[in-house]
């Protein structure tokens, strides 16, 4: 009894159990607060694979800890709170909801730095990153367009915020650019990480004729649910290929490893400041998985898109480009701009869907 | 549209099927006169181990067993806690369920992001070949089977045999039982084992059939609907078939309203079945001679024996 107990205690523990090693004078420690566990092989994982990342490089100028698990909102302030009392000098919050507990630490700490993913909102010592996930997500809409036997492709949504809306939109230019009868059906889950709710909702889409299903949520549940009825489906934020060897066709791999790097870098030499940075394929911070399970015209047809974007001869958002409503609201001939990009609350002409308020 | 309908049915009872195994066992036990909130830790704990037996061997049926066996034992530290040393049954129960949720997050730890070979739907030849009724009645996994077989079997169990009479007689008045002569305390052990292993092997389905991986507190409540289904079934366990699949269903129909783009709020859906429970709660609360036919009337309260 006493063992379980015991056993119990630990279990309750682990959730805000911070995995540090020995503390050092000489070493720069980098914190890191993760939504999910690191094994999610979803948005978690990627985060993790950076801080692997980081760790190799610079070697024995850093240590890294990370606290897995944290809630979003009020509860992920205690577990910023604790990193930055225990001698972290640069910490990543890596989910949306840690954005207001992120900046009322960083207030209490002003010489810790923070850096804050998908946030808009910043301070002397907080920065923001993000990825160009629509890129990518473009490049999967072009490949769903000529995969699709349906012409109908299943989307699971989490929360209706401007970067997933952004990215239904994306999929959806990028399928039409090569097929105009494309549909997209979205189901909303209203959670970033519920395997089972995940599956559901694949099932769901598929029931409804989806033969593609691409997700916005974390886990691998929906691509093996897709592997269960042989059809297709997309990666989210790391290559998921080992749960779906016949049924990824790609993956938006985030990348985040370089920025980490070059962040811990600026910190060693005290060049740190506060940057709002969006980077994308161009600078390596979304990857796509290799093409697999399409003809090989289509596969090239892929590559050629995702290097035109990486290059920048391709925008995913060049008018014209109209909402639900047919109003054009990117004119012929222009992109939109990060400021519309970055508070995207509307759909594009063609999604099968009316946006949740 | 036919098919549409055929496979929204399909998967609503996939989705019935681990709240039909939770709800049965959680059934049973109550019925003997035991509430045990901890239906939700016994599913995570049974999901964890299968998930592992199945990792380290490759066996989806000794997954399930393993599944049974380990829900089974955590229902024994609830049992010798309020059985036989008479610790609060409502304090206990919430005491497993977060026991339950620590111990599978920690097992888990080596889990995550592991994959197995999914237990997949049967298949035989001619039957699920028939149009419409085919894949209805033929097409389903094996454990949708297992499920409703069992539901039945408790039924009439519990209706039609001595020992099911007994039991129900010691949920009702363990006064009188052991006054009689009926072991109260060791049929109470073996209703909350039955319905340990019932959670177990709910917890086992969702990791190993419904989406084969393990993630931490993936029942994502699941147990409490178990729980609120007994109440909604009045006690009765077809009346749990009716409820899962209603439950059940309602996670998948909303999700189907959504993706046919009907623009009903999701969120509104998804309260539907805890607003049945509610209605039929108030409904069968006008009628106290009703909630005496069939809740049990020493649930919760344990029992010492007089002499």
């Amino acid at each position: 009894m006493k063992k379980l107990m015991k056993l119990t205690a630990i279990a309750l523990a682990s959730a805000l159990a911070l995995t540090a090693g020995t503390a050092s004078a000489d070493k720069l420690k980098v914190g890191f607060i993760y939504l999910g566990p690191p094994g999610d092989h979803g948005w978690t994982y990627a985060h993790d694979q950076g801080r692997l990342m980081l760790e190799k490089e610079l070697g024995d100028q850093v240590q890294t800890t990370y606290v897995e698990n944290v809630p979003e909102g009020p509860d992920s302030e205690r577990a910023i709170a604790k990193l930055a009392e225990t001698g972290h000098e640069l910490i990543f919050t890596t989910s949306f909801g840690y954005m207001e507990p992120t900046l009322k630490v960083a207030k209490r700490f002003p010489n810790v730095k923070f850096e804050h993913a998908t946030g808009y909102k910043d301070s002397d010592n907080v920065s923001t990153y993000v990825a160009r996930f629509y890129e990518g997500r473009y490049v999967q809409g072009v490949i769903a367009g000529k995969v699709s036997k349906t012409n109908t492709i299943g989307y699971i949504a989490s929360f209706p915020i401007p970067e997933v809306v952004r990215g239904i939109n994306a999929f959806l230019l990028g399928a039409h650019s090569v097929n105009p009868d494309i549909k997209v059906k979205v189901v909303w889950v209203y959670t970033w990480f519920d395997p089972p709710k995940e599956a559901d909702a694949a099932k769901v889409l598929m029931d409804q004729g989806a033969d593609i299903i691409t997700q916005h949520t974390d886990s691998t549940a929906a691509l093996q649910a897709a592997a269960e009825r042989g059809l297709y489906a997309f990666g989210q934020a790391s290559d998921m290929i080992q749960f779906g060897p016949k049924t990824q066709l790609t993956a938006n791999v985030n990348n985040w490893g370089p920025y980490y790097i070059a962040r811990a870098k600026a910190v060693l030499d005290g060049t740190w400041s506060t940057a709002n940075t969006w980077d994308g394929m161009a600078e390596g911070m979304v990857v796509m998985a290799p093409f697999t399970n399409m003809p090989a015209d289509v596969a090239a047809l892929a590559t050629k898109t995702a290097e035109s974007i990486r290059s920048g001869d391709l925008h995913p958002f060049t008018g014209p480009i109209r909402n639900q409503a047919g109003e054009v609201v990117v004119p012929a001939g222009a992109v939109a701009d990060d400021g519309m990009l970055a508070g995207m609350n509307f759909y594009v002409e063609g999604v099968d869907d009316k946006l949740p308020e | 549209m036919t098919e549409l309908i055929i496979a929204s049915i399909m998967t609503m009872m996939t989705a019935a099927t681990p709240l039909v195994f939770a709800a049965t066992g959680e059934l049973v036990a109550e019925k003997s006169g035991v509430l045990n909130l901890g239906v939700e830790g016994m599913m995570l704990i049974g999901a964890v181990f299968g998930f592992a037996a199945v990792t380290l061997t490759g066996e989806p049926l000794l997954g399930l067993a393993v599944g049974i066996l380990t829900g089974l034992f955590a229902s024994m530290i609830f049992a010798v806690l309020t059985l036989s040393l008479l610790s609060n049954q409502v304090a206990t129960g919430l005491a497993l369920t977060i026991f339950g949720t620590g111990l599978s997050a920690l097992v888990g730890l080596d889990y995550v992001g592991k994959t197995i070979e999914q237990i997949r739907a049967i298949d035989i030849p001619v039957l699920t070949d028939l149009p419409i009724v085919g894949r209805l009645l033929f097409g389903h996994d094996p454990l949708v089977y297992v499920g409703i077989l069992i539901l039945f079997l408790t039924h009439w169990f519990l209706k039609h045999t001595r020992w099911g009479m007994i039991l129900r007689a010691v949920g009702d008045s363990d006064q009188s039982a052991h006054a009689i002569g009926y072991p109260v305390i060791a049929i109470r052990y073996a209703a909350v084992a039955f319905g340990g292993a019932m959670a177990g092997l709910g917890g086992a389905y969702l990791s190993l059939v419904y989406t084969p991986l393990w993630a931490e507190h993936m029942t994502a409540g699941r147990g409490w609907i178990a729980l609120a289904l007994v109440v909604f079934a009045s006690w009765r366990p077809t009346r749990v078939l009716l409820g899962a699949v209603l439950f059940g269903g309602i996670t998948i129909l909303q999700l189907n309203a959504q993706a046919a783009g009907l623009g009903i709020p999701a969120s509104f859906m998804s309260m539907l079945p805890y607003i049945a429970t509610i209605v039929v709660l108030v409904l069968i609360s006008r009628d106290a001679t009703r909630i005496r036919l069939n809740a049990p009337a020493c649930l919760g309260r344990p029992f010492r024996a007089e002499r």
